[in-house]
């Protein structure tokens, strides 16, 4: 092993997902040095996505090719904080990507903004409601920054992925079509939506039939060709129906592989490293200064690698591990109720329900991409609380992303047995004839659901795990049962021979061995006070001002919607504050506290 | 080496599939092929038919041709294997059974890859096995050792109870033993040299039917699905990776079968 430290370069980009990519190239456009670090191997569609090799549901979906191995890093989890955490050690219920595009190569496409009040959740829960609305113990906060602030950027993200949509007012203008809680828009989707696959069309017209507004689904998958500010290129999606788990064989699917990185090599003060695992963040003797970052190589080599500026744009809960790791901000103490690294650690609350269509019909399940059609009836704030008692919502929506057969073999019918003549009779007709239906709700935070550092497992780098003390609470069960109560309506309307809901149980705990969704958010939040956020209303942290944590972590609570599209909106609003701010200024807080 | 990759592929002549095979390497390349995709593809589904039936007989049930000889598994793990797989997946009025589709090889296959040597799961210790189950998986065994242990402790489990190996009695009988490991009605004592801990039951009985499900249904480059028979039952177009002219032609059923990897096919159910 040989410690050695490198030249120093202006800034170090800790990740090279989509928020990485996107504060990588906003600040090469600065002109200053980014040394960009993923713990993960090289990574492009060319390769990882070749076709036809790359359509392998066993290699893709099954054995994780493009996701993180447990087996160098995982976490530790546990449901409540009397118990004892053990390690996440075969991944399922979440699935975290490793490599060059992180995530965002084997992400669906799914992208949505934020709802406006969902940004300033608390103070819109407060105006409507009264302040006695919100349970004790839940930790509901605001963003510090509003949607109209963030529209610029919005817009801005969904040019650079090609995203395929429709909206419903362009600058205060009705179009006549789009989802009618949408809030107003700056200019139209980039592309047209992508057509309605069967399953979606059912959805549309039961939807529709019961009342509701169903849209069709804003999605980075290229309804056309098309090319982006970057001078990227994407192909028209073909509807091949590999699109989670996989990279998009037609350039179809946004990834940060396709749409930033070919632009951002072309600048010569870019560069990557991958097989860098980072382990941890340096601060000088004050500890408000970062001074670099060490990692570790594919030899097992320590390398120093100094900067003036670090973006921490890693997965969520690596974002969060790394800033306890290295004394960035105080951790988060759930008796004391003090400190913010880990606190408002959120999932999403998601419960798919299965409809079966009479066996004449065929569901076409393999027909795929990151489409469909949603209704927005229940989500965020769209409907009355007040007589319900929960604070939250769940869009509903058929998003057939391409059902594969050992997945769609898996899937258990409840009263059906699971295995033999009987069980394969029901597997194929399910697999035929059905399709699913997805309720993926908000998850809010709570005082005792948080992050910090195991006391036991270490990681393969010889580092305490990340710890996860998590459960689902009264507020989001009953908002999901609530939610899924009112999907019969549609379901009456779909003409169904039989229906199954997915709705979560009281007193289930949270299980990690079937796969829900990748969508962890917080345990470092942005907003506007350091007594309750890591970070300030530009993802800055509080406590170290040349660090800056860009990602999911910094959603106060888990929304409805998927989060990538305000991860990259929140990306560009951070790089467009350095850069005309920060970098201007003495390399100091942006917030002054 | 499944039977698979030593047959001819009619379809490897066909020019449109080796034009995408080759085109993909740039965005400009993928342009290019998705604009001549949908034609090309129409009119490579005109022989297709034909060209499947010189492609590949579709497996039966109990036709399998003479299987390789496991590498992983000893004979007699493997006899217990391939009659336990054909229970779990049955050959019946649905289609093939587990036998025909080569999942007793896929399985002996798997063990020697990274996710069978436990590479792809986290496997330092401490252990703890009394955790509760929604937790996960806390045992120390890869999937190579769940194997290891499970099928020695459960044909000594079934010598002992029913005096005979388990490919020798009836289906009736199998199918209850199944159960009773489903239901984890035994443990399996570790292997000395590896951990003390015991293997439940149904730790090795949902192992099993994880993996028949997948010998079933993967790509057959993996030494299962032969003949893409699974595939055919299922009702599931493979590798197609096509489907821009049926998105939304919502009353006219798919038509086309089913077409691997390595461009072998099968003729629609």
């Amino acid at each position: 092993m040989t410690d050695k430290t490198l030249p120093p370069v202006d800034v170090v980009v800790v990740g090279s997902g989509w928020a990485g990519s996107i504060m990588a190239k906003e600040l090469c456009e600065a002109g200053l040095s980014v040394v960009m670090l993923e713990r993960g191997q090289r990574r492009s569609t060319a390769r990882d996505g070749a076709y036809p090799s790359s359509l392998d549901e066993l290699e893709g979906a099954v054995r994780y090719k493009l996701f993180q191995n447990p087996a160098q890093t995982t976490v530790t989890v546990r449901n409540r904080m009397d118990q004892e955490a053990v390690p996440y050690r075969r991944l399922a219920a979440f699935l975290p990507g490793a490599g060059v595009g992180g995530a965002g190569l084997h992400w669906t496409g799914v992208h949505f903004r934020a709802p406006p009040q969902d940004l300033r959740l608390r103070s819109h829960i407060t105006e409507r409601y009264g302040r006695t609305f919100i349970p004790e113990g839940m930790n509901l906060q605001d963003y510090g920054v509003t949607y109209a602030e963030l529209e610029p950027f919005f817009d801005k993200a969904e040019k650079v992925f090609g995203t395929s949509g429709e909206a419903y007012t362009v600058n205060g203008k009705t179009t006549g079509k789009g989802n009618v809680f949408a809030p107003d828009r700056s200019d139209d989707f980039p592309l047209p939506a992508l057509r309605d696959v069967y399953t979606a069309h059912l959805f549309r017209h039961a939807a529709a039939e019961a009342g509701y507004h169903p849209y069709a689904m804003p999605a980075a998958n290229a309804s056309q060709p098309y090319t982006n500010p970057y001078g990227a290129q994407m192909g028209p999606c073909n509807f091949c129906g590999y699109c989670s788990d996989y990279a998009c064989y037609m350039y179809a699917k946004a990834s940060p592989n396709v749409n930033i990185m070919p632009a951002l090599r072309r600048h010569e003060n870019f560069t990557l490293r991958s097989n860098a695992h980072v382990l941890k963040v340096l601060l000088d003797s004050t500890g408000k200064k970062a001074t670099g970052v060490v990692y570790q190589d594919a030899e097992g080599n320590q390398i120093t690698q100094p900067a003036g500026l670090v973006i921490l744009a890693a997965f969520q809960f690596h974002n969060v591990h790394l800033m306890l790791l290295s004394g960035i901000g105080k951790a988060y103490d759930p008796v004391s109720n003090t400190g913010t690294v880990g606190r408002n650690f959120t999932y999403q609350n998601i419960t798919n329900s299965t409809v079966w269509m009479p066996p004449t019909r065929s569901t076409d399940q393999f027909i795929g991409s990151a489409g469909g059609v949603a209704i927005d009836d229940f989500n965020s704030d769209n409907f009355d609380h007040g007589p319900l008692g929960f604070i939250g919502g769940s869009p509903l929506w058929v998003n057939q992303a391409g059902v594969k057969p050992i997945a769609g073999a898996k899937a258990h019918t409840p009263g059906v047995p699971r295995w033999g003549s009987a069980w394969k009779k029901a597997a194929i007709e399910t697999y035929r004839h059905s399709f699913t239906i997805n309720a993926q709700g908000s998850n809010m935070a709570y005082r005792d659901v948080y992050l910090d550092l195991d006391p036991t497992w270490r990681t393969s780098y010889g580092q305490p795990m990340l710890r996860m003390t998590f459960d689902w609470k009264d507020n989001d069960i009953r908002m999901n049962r609530y939610v899924i109560s009112q999907l019969a309506n549609v379901v009456k309307a779909l003409g169904a021979q039989d229906v199954q809901y997915g709705m979560r149980e009281p007193g289930k705990p949270f299980d990690v061995r079937e796969y829900q969704t990748t969508h962890l958010c917080g345990g470092a939040v942005m907003g506007d006070d350091p007594k309750t956020s890591a970070l300030n209303r530009y993802l800055q942290s509080w406590d170290v001002p040349n660090v800056f944590v860009v990602g999911a972590n910094a959603f106060p609570q888990g929304m409805g919607y998927n989060p990538t599209g305000l991860v990259a909106a929140l990306a560009y609003w951070s790089a467009h504050h350095i850069r005309t701010q920060w970098l201007k200024g003495n390399g100091g807080p942006l917030v002054a506290l | 080496m499944p039977d698979t990759l030593h047959r001819p592929h009619p379809a490897a002549a066909s020019p449109t599939r080796r034009h995408i095979v080759q085109g993909l390497g740039t965005g400009a390349a993928a342009l290019a092929v998705s604009s001549i995709t949908p034609a090309q593809a129409a009119a490579d589904q005109t022989g297709a038919a034909s060209r499947a039936s010189d492609a590949a007989t579709p497996a039966r049930p109990g036709s399998s041709s003479a299987p390789d000889a496991p590498r992983f598994f000893s004979p007699e793990q493997f006899a217990f294997l391939c009659a336990a797989c054909e229970r779990i997946f049955p050959a019946d009025a649905s289609g093939p059974g587990a036998l025909a589709l080569g999942v007793p090889h896929f399985i002996d296959q798997q063990m020697d890859t990274p996710w069978g040597r436990g590479e792809l799961w986290y496997m330092q210790g401490p252990h703890r096995t009394d955790a509760p189950a929604n937790l996960g998986y806390q045992l120390p065994y890869s999937p190579q050792q769940i194997y290891k242990i499970g099928l020695t402790g459960v044909i000594a489990w079934v010598r002992q109870t029913h005096q005979a190996a388990f490919e020798t009695l009836t289906p009736d009988v199998q199918d209850t033993i199944l159960t009773a490991l489903e239901q984890n009605a035994t443990q399996f004592a570790g292997q000395p040299a590896l951990s003390p801990v015991p293997l439940p039951a149904s730790t090795f009985f949902e192992q099993l039917r994880s993996d028949t499900i997948e010998g079933a249904f993967a790509d057959p480059l993996h030494g299962g699905n032969r003949h893409l028979a699974g595939w055919v039952m299922m009702g599931f177009p493979g590798a197609r990776g096509d489907y821009m002219d049926w998105v939304d032609r919502y009353d006219t059923p798919y038509p086309y079968g089913p077409v691997s990897i390595t461009g072998e096919r099968a003729e629609h159910d």
